[in-house]
């Protein structure tokens, strides 16, 4: 039973994080359709930035706001400079405008941060929480709930207020949605600034769990597609729950099967799920009416 | 404009007069490094190390009278591209001898092109099947992974630790560790009762370490990783509130292993080169001299940390300037033959005494077995 609970903690740990990365996926691809490939680096460079701060002699809760800040400007200026422009391309040439932007803040940052691993101090402390014999570290629990206060609060976002609600529309016909008055431009700008606020959370949210390096956004960014894709696209909640279904059977795949299939879970669910179910778990069954 | 414009005219005229010159009397080592890509945590210190110590022969007055020219190409971690550039370093910049080979797969797709241009190659990467079987051009610097494995599993023969779980990574250098410490386990008497893996990016490794942790039979665990995994491992391991003696191989040698782990880091113990413990040698020891002089040349040139893999691409220049300093010639047949005859040669890697068969020359008293104390390398024995 101990056992089984330290497999559960383990999974929702990694499954939280997998989820903070899918739910930046889902709010651009909400927004827009696009899949921004980026996500994982603005989860790596709000890590990244939080430790130099942190480590420049800025107060802990100082550095993570600033560091928070700092990638919603990234996120601005990508929106600005790199997909404004090409706002009148395909959606697959914008989804590799992603692909490129990765490409670049993850060579920025190696250039200038360098390749070092690093990791943030822990927000209380390390000493481990015991519950019916399985442990867990007081920042899981600072993952786990950070993460169900942004879903709650973007659920809100987006069920409730108006510039939600015109995000929303916006994605599901742009043209439609200019002639009710909706500004699609603006909303695709604020679609990058959000994701890139929440990928900043999540990225400094887990740096004293996982460490965090130039690279470390590959591997979320991959996971969070993954996950995204599992619950469906474009879908918050869907976004958590496949994040958490991931990171709970890679766990239990680890602890009951072999740590040698790990790594193949993520690709087998895909695949899975790919076949049976195109549109996600939660995703909406697409029809287009003729 | 009109000022940048004369100096590339000018540059243009003087670049072939001065390699013209150059071809005249000049001697060159060849690298290729892999300075960018995922190996670049070896080639970055290498080509640092292997810059800063040509540039001080030259200053000194050259090799037999000769200025050494150095030509360097980044294979960017990619093996394919190492063949090629040691062709062009062959073929069209003729040098006279190759450093380098930052990983084990660049080096053996260098190795064949090296063996059939008969020139000497002293590679920089760590796997066994380098140098076995022996060929007649080919050396390296490095330990290899299974005399870490030996170092460890001697060490935990005289602990009395038997049985024991092995994690490893699941990527190049945690595989190689793995085969080798599976390959090296019986002859001390060492059964490998759990084998568990680990992906290079994942970020908790509790699931295995829980299973290691319920299993009453195993008597210590051996870490084979490199970077952040590790140290995560540590961590968990800590958070398990687990017991059993924690050892790793060396490829997590350097502070970033101790500041990432934090105190979980304390009682690990791993096999490390001489160079990370250089305060605490006795003054008699014969690595002494040559690691202190190192560690203070590279932090104040280059205003970083020394890194093991760094001292072996010193190590590869000295055995090559000595090789050819006995020979008395750049000849490649006759320096090829004096490299086989390093003797009590003082590398940062350790003692080397090459011969025929032995094309590494390293031996177990190379490797030191530290284990952290306090947040601090210490020597165990």
């Amino acid at each position: 039973m101990a056992q089984f609970l330290q497999f559960v903690f383990s999974g929702i740990t990694v499954g939280a994080t997998y989820a903070l990365a899918a739910l930046g996926f889902s709010i651009i691809y909400n927004a827009s359709g696009i899949i921004n490939f980026a996500q994982g680096e603005f989860m790596m460079i709000g890590g990244m930035a939080a430790v130099f701060l942190a480590a420049a002699g800025i107060p802990l809760p100082l550095a993570i706001v600033l560091a928070v800040c700092i990638v919603a400007l990234t996120g601005l200026i990508i929106e600005k400079l790199m997909i404004e422009p090409a706002r009148d391309a395909e959606i697959v040439s914008i989804i590799i405008i992603t692909i490129g932007i990765s490409m670049i803040l993850r060579g920025l940052v190696e250039v200038f941060l360098g390749k070092a691993n690093h990791a943030l101090p822990s927000f209380s402390g390390e000493k481990p929480l015991a519950v019916l014999g399985a442990t867990i570290l007081p920042q899981s629990l600072w993952v786990l709930g950070v993460s169900t206060l942004l879903v709650v609060v973007l659920g809100f976002f987006f069920g409730r207020t108006r510039t939600g609600k015109a995000m929303l529309a916006a994605s599901y016909n742009r043209l439609a949605a200019q002639l009710v008055g909706v500004n699609t431009n603006s909303v695709l700008l604020l679609s990058f600034i959000l994701s890139a606020t929440i990928g900043a959370i999540g990225g400094i949210l887990i740096a004293p769990i996982a460490t965090t390096s130039y690279d470390a956004g590959l591997m979320l960014g991959l996971k969070g597609f993954v996950a995204a894709t599992l619950g469906g696209l474009g879908n918050g909640l869907g976004a958590v729950v496949g994040g958490l279904f991931l990171g709970l059977f890679e766990a239990m795949t680890a602890g009951y099967i072999s740590s040698a299939y790990k790594d193949a879970a993520p690709f087998i669910l895909i695949l899975l799920i790919l076949t049976f179910r195109p549109q996600g778990v939660f995703g909406a069954k697409q029809t287009d009416r003729v | 404009m009109d000022y940048m414009r004369k100096l590339l005219a000018a540059a243009v005229i003087a670049v072939p007069a001065v390699s013209g010159a150059a071809y005249a009397q000049n001697v060159k080592i060849g690298s290729v490094l892999s300075l960018t890509g995922p190996a670049s945590f070896l080639g970055d210190p290498e080509v640092k190390t292997l810059q800063l110590y040509i540039d001080r022969i030259n200053k000194a007055g050259g090799l037999l009278g000769k200025k050494i020219e150095f030509i360097n190409y980044d294979d960017a971690s990619d093996a394919a591209k190492a063949n090629a550039f040691t062709k062009r370093l062959i073929d069209d910049d003729k040098v006279d001898v190759i450093i380098g080979g930052s990983t084990t797969g660049s080096t053996m797709s260098m190795v064949p092109l090296v063996e059939k241009a008969e020139m000497p190659f002293i590679s920089l990467a760590g796997a066994v099947v380098i140098i076995e079987p022996v060929k007649k051009w080919v050396f390296k610097t490095p330990h290899t992974d299974r005399m870490a494995a030996e170092k460890i599993f001697i060490d935990m023969k005289k602990r009395g630790l038997t049985k024991i779980a092995l994690i490893s990574e699941s990527s190049g250098f945690g595989q190689s560790g793995r085969k080798e410490s599976i390959a090296a386990a019986p002859k001390y008497g060492i059964e490998i009762i759990m084998d568990e893996t680990y992906a290079l990016k994942d970020t908790d490794m509790t699931p295995q370490l829980t299973k290691v942790k319920n299993n009453p039979a195993v008597q210590a665990i051996l870490v084979f990783g490199l970077g952040q995994g590790p140290a995560i491992v540590n961590k968990n391991y800590a958070q398990l509130g687990m017991k059993v003696p924690n050892y790793h191989g060396p490829g997590v040698c350097a502070k970033e292993f101790i500041a990432l782990s934090g105190d979980a880091a304390n009682g690990v113990r791993l096999p490390c080169a001489a160079l990370l413990v250089a305060d605490n040698l006795p003054a008699n020891d014969p690595q002494k001299k040559v690691v202190t002089e190192y560690i203070k040349s590279y932090t104040e040139a280059n205003k970083a940390d020394v890194s093991t893999f760094g001292g072996c691409a010193l190590d590869g220049l000295m055995i090559w300037v000595e090789a050819v300093k006995r020979a008395g010639s750049f000849d490649k047949a006759k320096v090829r033959d004096e490299i086989e005859k390093t003797k009590n040669l003082a590398g940062t890697a350790g003692v080397v005494n090459m011969s025929a068969n032995d094309h590494l020359g390293l031996d177990l008293s190379a490797f030191r077995l530290l284990e952290i104390k306090k947040g601090n390398w210490t020597l165990t024995e």
